[in-house]
């Protein structure tokens, strides 16, 4: 005997909200060394472990461990702290300065410092990044210098972008930073098609492309995994997964009971899912991406498990739809205090080395600002001129552009 | 009733190349990509069914075989993909040169051609730029029904930072793809694929011309370009002005022809940025203004052609403009020549101009 029952809608929901501590067991986390590191010649479907897995090198006891240990020297290992602090002082004194109408918008990465900063290092020069809006830590590794970010961010008389772009949005072609679009998921075929033509010109360099799990619920992600797929492209595809699109939960793009890096499985690509605020497990699992790329061997996805510790941007109010506290209650922690008491632990570091080199970083991010205010800033009125508005929609500005701007009369 | 061919070619950059050959305007763009694949190694080109195979309307034939896999291939079937892919290619450094099989299939691809292709020069104040060409054929005349059919140039037109240009010949087609592939811009290529295998003049009972017994079915077999922003003055003459491009060149000539009226032909070839100039000084000279395009009505590209016209020629105006479009209906299968304005229609428009 069958009996029909009314059917009901699966919406997903996270298991927090405010007033309601998160149960982050969904998280679904794995021992720090557990993971195997398969050779980078491993067949795809032979990552599909990896791909549920996670990939753990610093340990509860702060010790490097595993078959994933990247073995890092004491000078990569500072430059990755320092650039960490950096990216993390340069965004709260933006938050400050946005918050004085001094920039018009931002966007902070806190927590997700590890992920841009020990992937860039994992790179060479020359290869290409398609980030998103929040890959400053990307910049910041490969010393791209702080007043031009600024004067990008207040769109001054000295903003590279001349003042067309919202702040954060950056282009640094000489340091491997693609232009970066407001339209999620574009960048992610872009990255498959700049790695295709990275093969067929012959070339070593490889491109990185990357993406939030929100937007991996775009067809332009998918599209992209099959195009990396089909042509074996040098890629390494990036999923931050940091558990929010704005208020949206990753359950909501499809991340409820099946990992981000599935999905690559699924296209035929080795996948790996990894803990992104471990340091040490990020640039490791970077390297094996990257040696697959260069050695012909074809593209690999990447999901960073990691946590929007701020706001989406300085528009957005994280209080109204998760609990306020919920990142002290992350399990896997801040990357920067993690990769501090490692080095601590090697005798490498001590608390009187962090606090000199955080007083040294503050002091150098409000001089390069306070040089880049000197340039102007949004509200000052020292913006790039009206009439620059008419240039670079085309190479040579066409007569109906001429006839506007003398209209406008700049 | 003569056509200046003389005057239609003018402003063509020819180089030492002068041999001709009577060409299709498929040859002729299989032409101007071989040409362009010999000479500059960023030149690579692919789509769905353009490599092996060479194309379902054959334009690719044989470019794989000569150029090789890396060169020439076949993309999956995914529009956005095809134009994302090809953006990154062009922030490379590579000219890709693409194929959306049909214009009707373009959607899917808006977002990589309007918020990227087309803004990457300005967004990146010239850090990166996309000098790629995507090429699609479009336009009805061959029973296509409603998504085999579609003349999208408003989509492209509407988006700042586009080049967009419909040859109706085979010779402007070749120098005009050559023009687009050297450009720095991006450049969408609009093929009439009405037009791929002869001029038409509307009557789809009388039998099909070929270009092979055309005077613009001759085509150069090296390397030449026709400029990306000069308008054609197809044929001269003095009571109305035609503005139109693409196969509605051929229905206008052969509906002025059967009116009876010495209407000036503009074909625009470019349709944007727009040689205003040319628009303007025939305008002014003949008072009268009929404005023809295939894509549906409203909001067409037709109403652009009109707004300017009256922006700029209004003293000289002496009746007021006429279009003759596509009815804002999809484009249908068994109606197909009630749908399409043929050259009774123009030729009504026409006596309507001169009557005013």
């Amino acid at each position: 005997m069958s009996q029909s029952q009314p059917l009901s809608l699966h919406v997903p929901e996270p298991t927090g909200r405010p007033g309601c501590k998160t149960d982050f067991s969904y998280l679904d986390i794995h021992a720090a060394g557990t993971t195997p590191r398969p050779p980078v010649d491993v067949r795809y479907q032979d990552t599909a472990e990896l791909a549920a897995g996670m990939i753990r090198v610093l340990d509860d006891g702060d010790d490097a461990v595993g078959p994933w240990d990247p073995q890092l020297d004491r000078d990569l290992l500072l430059f990755g702290l320092r650039t960490m602090m950096k990216t993390r002082i340069f965004d709260a004194r933006m938050v400050i300065a946005q918050r004085q109408k001094k920039l018009s918008f931002y966007m902070t990465c806190l927590g997700e410092e590890a992920i841009g900063t020990a992937h860039a290092l994992a790179l060479r020069d020359g290869d290409m990044c398609f980030p998103t809006y929040r890959q400053q830590s990307l910049l910041m590794a490969r010393e791209y210098p702080l007043l031009d970010m600024l004067c990008q961010l207040l769109s001054n008389e000295h903003d590279p972008l001349k003042g067309r772009q919202l702040p954060v949005m950056y282009s640094v072609k000489a340091k491997g930073f693609f232009t970066i679009s407001g339209n999620l998921a574009t960048q992610i075929p872009q990255a498959v098609g700049w790695a295709m033509a990275s093969a067929i010109k012959g070339d070593t360099k490889i491109a990185s492309g990357w993406i939030g799990d929100g937007a991996t619920a775009e067809s332009d992600f998918h599209t992209g995994l099959t195009f990396a797929h089909v042509y074996r492209a040098p890629v390494i595809l990036n999923v931050v997964n940091n558990q929010w699109a704005i208020s949206t939960f990753q359950a909501i793009a499809g991340g409820e009971s099946v990992s981000f890096a599935a999905r690559g499985v699924g296209a035929g690509i080795a996948s790996l899912r990894v803990d992104g605020n471990d340091f040490l497990a990020v640039y490791a699992a970077s390297c094996w991406a990257a040696e697959r790329a260069r050695s012909n061997l074809g593209p690999t996805l990447i999901e960073w498990v990691t946590y929007r510790a701020g706001p989406h941007s300085t528009s957005d109010d994280p209080s109204r739809y998760r609990p306020a506290d919920e990142w002290t209650y992350f399990p896997l922690g801040d990357p920067i205090a993690r990769l501090r008491r490692h080095l601590v632990k090697k005798g490498w570091w001590s608390d009187a080395d962090h606090a000199a080199l955080q007083a040294e970083l503050e002091a150098e991010v409000l001089a390069a600002q306070r040089e880049a205010e000197r340039h102007g800033t949004l509200i000052d009125g020292h913006v790039p001129s009206a009439a620059s508005m008419f240039e670079d929609v085309y190479k040579e500005m066409p007569e109906h552009l001429r006839r506007q701007r003398q209209q406008l009369g700049v | 009733m003569k056509r200046d061919i003389d005057k239609h070619t003018a402003g063509a950059e020819t180089e030492a190349e002068t041999k001709t050959t009577p060409m299709t305007m498929i040859q002729a763009l299989r032409s101007a990509m071989d040409v362009m694949l010999g000479r500059d190694d960023n030149v690579v080109i692919y789509g769905q069914d353009v490599g092996y195979f060479g194309g379902v309307f054959r334009v690719t034939d044989g470019l794989q075989a000569k150029y090789g896999r890396q060169r020439v291939f076949d993309a999956p079937i995914s529009e956005g993909g095809i134009v994302g892919t090809a953006v990154g290619m062009a922030a490379y450094g590579l000219r890709p040169v693409v194929e959306i099989q049909f214009a009707d299939y373009f959607y899917p691809a808006t977002d990589q051609i309007v918020s990227e292709a087309a803004r990457l020069r300005y967004r990146s104040a010239g850090d990166f730029t996309a000098p790629l060409t995507i090429r699609m054929p479009c336009g009805g005349g061959i029973y296509g029904g409603q998504t085999h059919s579609q003349s999208p140039e408003a989509f492209f037109t509407h988006v700042c930072g586009l080049r967009t240009v419909m040859p109706s010949n085979p010779y402007d087609a070749k120098g005009l793809l050559i023009a687009a592939i050297e450009n720095d811009d991006p450049v969408i290529f609009l093929e009439p694929k009405r037009l791929y295998n002869g001029p038409f003049d509307g009557h789809h009972d009388r039998p099909v011309v070929s270009w092979a017994r055309h005077r613009m079915g001759d085509v150069p077999e090296g390397h030449y370009t026709v400029p990306l922003d000069k308008a054609a003055v197809f044929r001269e003459g003095n009571d109305v002005t035609v503005l139109t491009y693409g196969t509605m060149v051929w229905v206008s000539e052969a509906a002025a022809a059967e009116a009876g009226i010495d209407a000036e032909i503009i074909d625009l070839r470019t349709l944007w940025p727009l040689d205003l100039e040319t628009v303007v000084a025939s305008v002014n000279k003949t008072g009268r203004c009929v404005v023809v395009h295939e894509a549906t009505r409203t909001s067409g590209f037709g109403a652009e052609l009109a707004a300017l016209v009256q922006e700029h020629c209004f003293y000289h105006l002496e009746a007021p403009i006429e279009r003759v479009t596509g009815w804002d209906t999809p484009y249908p299968h068994a109606q197909e020549w009630a749908y399409f304005p043929g050259p009774d229609r123009v030729g009504a428009a026409l006596k309507r101009a001169m009557e005013a």
